[in-house]
């Protein structure tokens, strides 16, 4: 087994729009939450991981330059990450496909742990 | 821990109530922004960390806090300042249940407010107290997105312009207010039971909002009267048959050839039960006739066995409380039952409105049926033709369609 790391990504405009009425909320909450099961059901959650505040603080360069972000450097935020266990990186990518951030217009990056080892 | 089936529609509710009581009801927009941030809020953190142990605790505590930062950031913080003190100080105030009911009761007798339409006053209910969108209150009353969200619009302004909640601990004004409250109850429910819209979850769910609205008003000494018990044991009586009014085949089936067995006997217990406690007092609303009349068809194992003498007299009763075409057509329909087909076509032909009875489509229908009953085929045909040119939806057309193709 091999570990990964899917980013969950979208922009602000984009998951707001797919919140809709309360009960179109639960819905995404209910899909959400089946998919967080299934996947740890077949063993493939490490961690569940955490959800990030949308504000923050860019600090960038030799300057040390402090902005609020992540705004202006980049469209799609990261809502979160979880570590994900898998075979090997197409598994970890097609256990991403039912990811329900993907219906609301949103992204999953999947990136491989990188094992150092000893 | 598993999702409570319309948990956020529920709370939607509870908060919107609750925070238009702190923070005053001219922040009523107020309250609806912050509930949706605190759901937004849910969405992304339970996924992650699991439902919390408290959802209803939680999401509340969520909205408040985002209702304080927002007023903080406006720097309206000192006009709140009593508020936000009371607030900061103690937050169990906020949230016992007893409290998040008054909260609801209050804002339901709030939306019945004299100067708005009853059908605004249904809308603002189903909008505020029972967190459905724009578009869902739009669709349960087959109306567009701009007419609903106009009429919303202009009730929301009404009641933020009345400057106040509705006080609920003052006797005289809770007994003026409370038949208005029955009556957009009455609405709400009819809605999904003879609504236009196809049958569906929607449909029912409405059903079981007024309900549990109603329920809301038992609560209350001051709400609990005769007439609220005589409406409640109307709803379950009619809810009991919700489930046999789709064939198996899932098509349309009428009160005469439904499956009986299908009807919920629990309900239906409840309603009669309820039925009996509304007989306190001299008072007799059309709530009363309505859920006798119900109970009477409930009591009849078969169609065959209905009283129909009985429902005869009782619509009678009810042509005196509230004379309607609709009640006079229903009375038609019950005599032609009592008396046979002939006479029943006599009593709708007497109808004094009939021409201009909005429900046109029903009398076409029921003519059809009776002409067809005599075994006139021919003009039967015509009538069922004439109810498809005004059919609501597919079901009802499907329904009339099947209607001609037996005459």
């Amino acid at each position: 087994m091999s570990e990964f790391v899917y980013l969950y990504r979208s922009t602000d405009a984009a998951s707001r729009a797919a919140m809709g009425s309360p009960e179109q909320m639960q819905k995404s909450m209910q899909t959400w939450m089946a998919w967080m099961k299934q996947l740890a059901d077949k063993g493939h959650i490490k961690n569940p991981g955490h959800p990030l505040e949308r504000a923050g603080k860019l600090v960038k360069g030799k300057q040390r330059t402090i902005t609020d972000g992540p705004y202006a450097e980049s469209k799609d935020i990261i809502g979160g990450y979880t570590l994900i266990e898998a075979n090997d990186l197409a598994q970890a990518v097609e256990l991403s496909m039912g990811c329900p951030i993907l219906e609301g217009g949103g992204l999953v990056e999947v990136r491989p742990v990188l094992k150092t080892g000893m | 821990m598993e999702l409570h089936e319309h948990l956020f529609r529920r709370e939607a509710g509870r908060i919107v109530a609750t925070l238009t009581r702190i923070f005053g009801v001219e922040h009523l927009a107020l309250a609806e922004d912050v509930v949706q941030d605190a759901f937004c809020r849910a969405l992304e953190v339970w996924p992650f960390r699991g439902v919390p142990e408290n959802p209803s605790a939680w999401l509340m505590a969520t909205a408040k806090h985002r209702a304080l930062d927002v007023l903080r950031r406006e720097r309206t913080a000192r006009t709140f300042a009593p508020e936000l003190g009371r607030l900061l100080e103690s937050d169990e105030q906020l949230v016992t249940e007893d409290g998040i009911k008054d909260d609801q009761l209050r804002m339901m007798f709030s939306c019945c407010h004299p100067r708005l339409p009853e059908a605004a006053q249904v809308g603002l209910m189903l909008h505020i107290l029972c967190g459905f969108s724009v578009d869902e209150v739009a669709g349960a009353f087959v109306s567009t997105h701009a007419g609903v969200e106009k009429r919303l619009t202009r009730a929301k302004q009404v009641l933020a312009e009345s400057g106040r909640l509705f006080e609920i601990a003052d006797a005289a004004d809770f007994a003026t207010r409370l038949p208005a409250v029955h009556r957009a109850l009455y609405l709400l429910f009819n809605e999904g039971y003879h609504g236009a819209s196809p049958e569906s979850a929607v449909r029912a769910e409405l059903c079981r909002e007024a309900l549990r609205l109603t329920a809301l008003l038992f609560e209350y000494p001051l709400a609990s009267t005769p007439a609220t018990y005589a409406l409640a044991a109307l709803m379950c009586l009619h809810a009991a048959r919700l489930p046999a009014r789709l064939d198996a085949a899932g098509h349309l089936s009428v009160l005469a050839d439904q499956d009986r067995s299908r009807w919920d006997p629990n309900l239906m217990a409840e309603g009669q039960r309820l039925l009996e406690r509304s007989a306190a007092g001299p008072q007799l609303t059309e709530y009363h006739v309505e859920a006798a009349i119900a109970a009477v068809h409930g009591s009849a194992p078969r169609v065959q066995d209905t009283d129909w003498a009985q429902i005869v007299s009782l619509y009678d009763t009810l042509l005196t409380i509230r004379p309607s075409p609709v009640v006079a057509l229903n009375r038609a329909i019950a005599v032609a039952q009592r008396d046979g087909p002939e006479r029943g076509l006599e009593e709708i032909a007497a109808i004094a409105d009939r021409g201009r009875l909005a429900e046109r489509r029903v009398v076409e229908r029921i003519v059809g049926e009776l002409e067809l009953r005599q075994g006139r085929g021919e003009s039967a045909r015509g009538h069922f033709r004439a109810a498809v040119g005004l059919a609501r939806n597919s079901m009802e057309r499907q329904f009339l369609e099947q209607r001609i193709e037996a005459c």
